[in-house]
């Protein structure tokens, strides 16, 4: 660990007020990509602030639920897949993919009795060791992975099958939704390339613990998907190169936490008593409508952006569309010509109020 | 987006209410418009749950799924909105009315009318695609067979979604599009996907502003999502309790009461909104050029419904020249809308304006009877001198026509601060002295494009015989296979 995280870690344990910090998934992690300029975001990230319950707190819930149909769904997916050591698996990586699959051990790391966490991520750890040297055919079934957030091991069980070829690993991602026609809602694609990239991430960094080159882990990985409208599996290579690199850039800037919390008031704690939303407030926020799919903390963020009147919350083409201006009323000062615009904004200015006169003129003076 | 439709986002987050981006309705409103509102299984691409639909808001006929995993049961879902969907076709076309023969030789007719469908949002749209897209390959004999209905029904539902992508159709609307084409709110685009939280800063109930009006609209227990995806609470809480019952009772019809029971309260409001939203519609005024956009989707329906019979093969992904061709003409479709829009309503006009590319203001000075005398003919050349505060951005020598009267045109002469001098080429009438009232008068509010409807040129695409290897050489003609017949729908 650097040395700037052992001296933001106190810290960010008085900011959890005595709560354990929350455990991290690969889709917390994945969103943590999402709004990477927040540093709201960032510190109750770091410090594993439970954020679903401070908005609940605050009055401000997200209904982020999942349909039992949904669950159950993917749940017998993922079952059908997996099967007999994952035999349908293996037919779609030799006949789709042409992959030259021979011999393959399977080996599940599901969890046995009693048994920690930290146990199953150094059974994980003893296997993988055992096939980065022997370079075999290996399918690996609920690997105990572990990332650091911020100073904070964050133990990551996916879904997930990891599988090693030539020597090669490659990360497999069984999803539930439809690539029909071959093409998949691109939103949902998008996500379940993130969550793999936190995958790959954490396997690069075991195998590079394990004293191996980290590029043995793919960067291309496999979604496993139903075909159209059946439950037939087809496999898709997706590059996770681009959501790797966001990914690596955001943890880096999550241990550099300390000096967002350099600015902010010692004895800052987000306990859930009544001083909380001063506290939530205490750090600035960057709010944008995509925080509605992607953080608990949406409704707390724009009911405030909405009550001082930031551009932001009309979305970022409004925003850019306004040269940047930041709230509603300096926009409209501008464009009703009751403000002098500074020297900055004088072409923003004179187009909003062309923009303004335009509109008044076509609506008959209604506007 | 553009700084006209964000500076009217800004006044209606300033007014508390949606400001308007249109001053009259730029698509068709048939009288009797098919409203279907669909409703998806969760964790499902395309398993129908129910769908409430008809042309008549007091009566709607509700379709349910009992068991939405049941193939036998969604097949006859699919058969029993074929009815519904097939009925609409064919009462909505009218009469064929001649055009006269063709180029070829050959009688042409277009109908009167076309069917129109629409939906709450563009969810609702796209699982009429999908739906469509999983039953049009059905066969109706032997193995696998279904009823005859379910194919047509989905290449119904496939022509519709493909027509939804040409700029301007109006056969099947997503009604959260409509509304937003005509109204700006003051919430993100994200938001206005929400169809009752659109109308709610449109039109908001008696004693709420538009942000309250919003905010009621986002809670799933007051105002259920307009589908297609359902709210997880419902779906753990009601559904699946009443759908279990169905199947512990074997199908007794008073389990499916209360499943339709269920189903249907988180249809209703739904059902309503999308009527208050057509009523809103239906207030503005039809910009000049819908009925000519809704004559090319006569056209297109026509077309369609003649060789429906003989089976048209729609192919489940186009080849490359095909795909080439189909974006070139929505390109074409989409600038002429575009223009047509800027012609039919000064409030999209006014974005020309903003950008430079029209202008408007009063006439300074006017030369009517100006001749050209360089050439070896005299020839009319009219010359009017326009006030503008406008920012004009167009060239000497740069054409432009009359927004009033596109069949007046001209040419800028110049251009400077607050001014421009325009030349007039067109629309004089034939004679060396103009019509009257052809060339604006002194003191006369005009306004002048650059914007020409139809000025893209004709596509010039190879043969699909002769596509070139980088896309995939000439492609096979697209015949459909029993493995599309066959194709699971579970
Ligand atoms: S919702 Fe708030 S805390 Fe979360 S990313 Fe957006 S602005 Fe930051």
């Amino acid at each position: 660990m650097t040395e700037n995280t052992a001296d933001t870690a106190p810290d960010l344990d008085r900011l959890r007020a005595g709560a354990p910090p929350r455990n991290h998934d690969a889709r917390t992690i994945a969103a943590l990509t999402a709004n990477p300029g927040c540093a709201r975001r960032g510190v109750l990230d770091a410090a594993g602030v439970d954020k679903d319950a401070v908005a609940r707190h605050l009055g401000f819930g997200t209904p982020f639920g999942q349909s039992q149909f949904a669950l159950a769904r993917g749940n017998a997916f993922e079952a059908q897949v997996k099967a007999d050591g994952c035999a349908e698996l293996l037919t779609l990586l030799r006949d789709r993919l042409g992959l030259a699959v021979a011999e393959v051990f399977y080996d599940d790391l599901a969890v046995e009795d009693g048994e920690s966490r930290e146990a199953r991520h150094a059974r994980t750890r003893r296997l993988l060791a055992r096939a980065l040297d022997s370079a075999e055919g290996t399918l690996f079934d609920h690997p105990m992975l572990r990332l650091d957030i911020a100073g904070h091991p964050a133990y990551l069980e996916p879904d997930v099958i990891a599988f090693q070829l030539g020597g090669r690993f490659h990360v497999v991602e069984i999803k539930s939704f439809a690539v029909v026609d071959g093409q998949a809602e691109p939103e949902q694609v998008a996500a379940a390339a993130r969550q793999a990239a936190v995958y790959v991430l954490a396997l690069r960094r075991l195998v590079a613990e394990l004293g191996h080159d980290p590029a043995r882990v793919a960067h291309e990985i496999f979604l496993v998907c139903p075909e159209d409208f059946s439950n037939r599996p087809s496999a898709t290579p997706v590059d996770v190169r681009p959501q790797l690199a966001v990914l690596e850039r955001q943890l880096a800037r999550l241990t550099r936490v300390r000096d967002i919390l350099a600015d902010l008031p010692p004895d800052l704690s987000f306990a859930l008593d009544e001083g909380l939303g001063d506290a939530v407030r205490a750090v600035g926020a960057r709010y944008a409508p995509e925080c509605v799919s992607g953080c608990e903390m949406a409704y707390f963020c724009r009911d405030e952006a909405r009550a001082c009147g930031a551009t932001g919350v009309l979305g970022r083409g409004v925003r850019d569309d306004l040269g940047g201006v930041d709230t509603v009323g300096a926009a409209l000062a501008l464009a009703r010509g009751t403000a002098e615009p500074p020297a900055e904004l004088a072409e923003t200015a004179a187009l909003l109020r062309t923009a303004a006169r335009l509109r008044r003129e076509a609506l008959g003076g209604a506007a | 987006m553009s700084v006209l439709s964000a500076l009217a986002r800004l006044e209606a987050v300033d007014a508390g209410r949606a400001r308007p981006l249109a001053t009259v309705r730029h698509c068709h409103l048939a009288d009797a418009p098919l409203l279907m509102v669909p409703l998806r299984l969760a964790g499902e691409a395309a398993a129908p749950l129910a769908v409430l639909l008809g042309t008549d808001r007091a009566d709607p006929a509700l379709l349910v799924v009992p068991q939405p995993r049941n193939r036998d049961l969604r097949f006859a879902f699919a058969a029993e909105l074929a009815k519904v969907v097939l009925e609409h076709v064919e009462a909505s076309r009218g009469a064929a009315e001649p055009l006269g023969p063709g180029r070829d030789g050959e009688e042409r007719v277009r109908y009167t009318g076309a069917p129109q469908i629409l939906v709450p949002n563009g969810g609702g749209a796209a699982f009429l695609r999908l739906l469509g897209r999983s039953t049009r390959f059905r066969r109706t004999e032997g193995p696998h067979a279904v009823e005859a209905a379910v194919p047509a029904l989905g290449r119904w539902l496939t022509w519709f979604a493909e027509r939804r992508d040409r700029p301007g159709s109006s056969l099947l609307l997503a009604l959260t599009d409509a509304l937003r084409l005509h109204w700006a709110t003051g919430q993100s685009a994200l938001e206005d996907a929400n169809l009752a939280a659109l109308l709610g800063w449109i039109d908001p109930p008696a004693g709420l502003d538009g942000p309250a009006a919003a905010a009621r609209a986002e809670d799933p227990l007051r105002c259920p999502p307009a589908g297609p995806a359902t709210d997880p609470t419902f779906d753990n809480e009601v559904l699946a309790p009443a759908i279990a019952a169905w199947d512990a009772s074997g199908g007794d019809p008073r389990a499916e009461a209360r499943l339709r029971a269920a189903l249907e309260s988180q249809l209703v409001p739904t059902w309503d909104a999308a009527w208050h939203a057509v009523d809103l519609l239906r207030a503005l005024p039809p910009g000049a050029s819908v009925a000519d956009r809704w004559e090319r989707d006569r056209d297109a329906f026509t077309l369609f419904h003649a060789g429906f019979a003989e089976g048209v093969p729609q192919a489940r992904r186009d080849s490359a020249v095909a795909a080439a061709r189909r974006l070139h003409r929505l390109e074409r479709a989409q600038e002429e809308y575009d223009a047509r829009r800027a012609f039919d309503d000064p409030l999209v006009m006014a974005e020309y304006r903003l950008t430079g590319q029209a202008f408007a203001g009063t006439v300074a000075e006017s030369d009517p009877t100006r001749l050209d005398e360089s050439g070896k003919r005299p020839k009319l050349r009219p010359r009017v001198r326009i006030a503008t505060p406008d920012p004009v951005r167009l060239e000497p020598g740069a054409t432009v026509c009359s927004a009033d009267r596109p069949a007046l045109k001209g040419r800028i002469v110049e251009s400077g601060a607050g001014d421009v001098l325009v030349e007039l080429t067109g629309g004089l009438g034939r004679k060396l002295v103009p019509e009257p009232g052809a060339v604006p008068a002194e003191g006369d509010r005009v306004c002048f494009t650059s914007v020409v409807p139809g000025s893209f040129g004709p596509a010039r695409f190879p043969e699909s015989a002769d596509t070139p290897w980088t896309h995939g050489g000439p492609p096979a003609e697209y015949v459909p296979t029993d493995s599309d017949a066959a194709e699971e729908w579970s």
